[in-house]
């Protein structure tokens, strides 16, 4: 087996950051922490929440990326431990989340993503997907979904 | 290399997380307001979660090839594990909320506990989980303060839910012979040291809701060696059809 090189390595990961989570396309799988690591023969990721039904195809688009770019003797290997959680999800990834229409996590209120203000309410803390809960903007009155601070 | 006391122990939490998240999937659709619909349809998804990681170790331990879906779909009634409460029907809002209350609370126990178990796959699903189990216990409690100390309607339907769910709560905390072996080992989790917890727990809620706690009666049990009741029959003949009808299919 060829050692996997640092130029190699970075090139899967390049390759990792075009791939989207399917159910918020503005991020990739390695702004939301779910890319491990990228070892000498396999790609490491993790689940973000245990039930997430995007699981198997973000598995099946990493898969599909990797073999587009001839790195079909890659393996995907999972692991659970340490456990995800929102921390793992990069700065560039709050942001993308923002930008997106998304309150990135936080351990404070709810900043609204359209007009920045913090004057909102929790409207249910189960959202459209088991990652976000719904939130709704005092001053601007828009609602919006929140990445579940985890 | 069969692991038969761990396949067991991993078929029974395995068992609970799928039985009762194939339960709250019947809601989708059908539940009285979207946000509930939403809620329930999304602790159903976290408890198959759970149930997949579960079942994909016995499956390990069992050491004949078998994997999740194997298990969930190519077993019958006498070999699922899974504790009565869980399989126990929906019922009205009212009734599944208690059902829920009873088993999130208990899990959040067990998880806590199991976070520490000699077992590291056993340990990293609890570790993932808890945090999850944690807003189950946040929506079932919340729901059953707003329910029971609600309308004459809904505190009604509430006493009728909880007198349904309560014969079946002694059943999470017993330990047999299996469960004994693995708890000397630190695998598994002495759940008879969680009890006061949990009632103590449960009580508090119940105050909160304006609730009695229920007259003692005999618990039902017999889940965890597979004496089930008649329903888990009928939910798995739903959940099972399309493997039993089509076995293998794939899409």
């Amino acid at each position: 087996m060829v050692t996997m090189t640092a130029a190699l390595k970075n090139r899967v990961l390049e390759i990792l950051s075009h791939v989207s989570d399917p159910e918020i396309p503005c991020v990739s799988v390695v702004d939301l922490g779910i890319v491990r690591e990228v070892t000498d023969d396999a790609v490491v990721i993790t689940p973000t929440y245990t039930g997430c039904p995007a699981t198997l195809a973000i598995e099946a688009d990493i898969r599909t990326a990797l073999d587009r770019a001839g790195l079909s003797t890659m393996k995907i290997e999972t692991t659970l431990s340490p456990p995800w959680s929102t921390d793992w999800i990069s700065d560039a990834g709050h942001e993308k989340l923002r930008a997106y229409g998304i309150a990135p996590p936080s351990r404070s209120v709810a900043q609204c993503p359209r007009c920045g203000s913090s004057h909102t309410e929790e409207l249910s803390r189960f959202g459209s997907t088991p990652c976000k809960s719904l939130h709704r903007c005092l001053d601007c009155r828009e609602p919006f979904d929140r990445f579940k601070c985890h | 290399m069969r692991d038969s006391a761990l396949f067991d122990y991993a078929c029974r939490l395995g068992d609970d997380s799928l039985i009762l998240g194939q339960r709250l999937s019947e809601w989708c659709g059908h539940a009285p307001m979207l946000e509930i619909d939403l809620s329930l349809a999304n602790v159903g998804l976290d408890l198959i979660g759970q149930a997949t990681h579960f079942l994909k170790l016995a499956g390990e331990a069992e050491g004949e090839g078998r994997d999740a879906d194997a298990l969930a779909f190519h077993r019958d009634v006498l070999d699922y594990k899974n504790c009565l409460l869980v399989e126990q029907p929906n019922g009205d809002f009212a009734q599944t909320i208690a059902r829920q209350f009873l088993f999130s609370n208990y899990q959040e126990l067990l998880f806590r506990e199991l976070c520490a178990s000699k077992n590291v796959t056993i340990a990293a699903i609890a570790a993932k989980a808890v945090k999850e189990v944690a807003y189950h216990v946040r929506l079932a409690n919340e729901w059953m303060v707003r329910l029971g100390d609600g309308t004459a309607e809904s505190r009604a339907r509430m006493i009728a839910g909880l007198e349904w769910v309560w014969r079946f709560g002694e059943e999470l905390f017993d330990v047999d012979a299996v469960t004994e072996a693995l708890i000397a080992s630190g695998v598994a989790v002495d759940v008879r040291q969680l009890k006061p917890e949990w009632d103590g727990r449960v009580a508090k809620v119940l105050a909160e809701a304006s609730l009695e706690p229920p007259k003692p009666r005999r618990g039902a049990k017999g889940g965890r060696e597979g004496h089930h009741s008649e329903h888990l029959g009928h939910l798995l003949s739903e959940m099972q059809f399309l493997q039993r009808a089509y076995p293998g299919a794939q899409w």
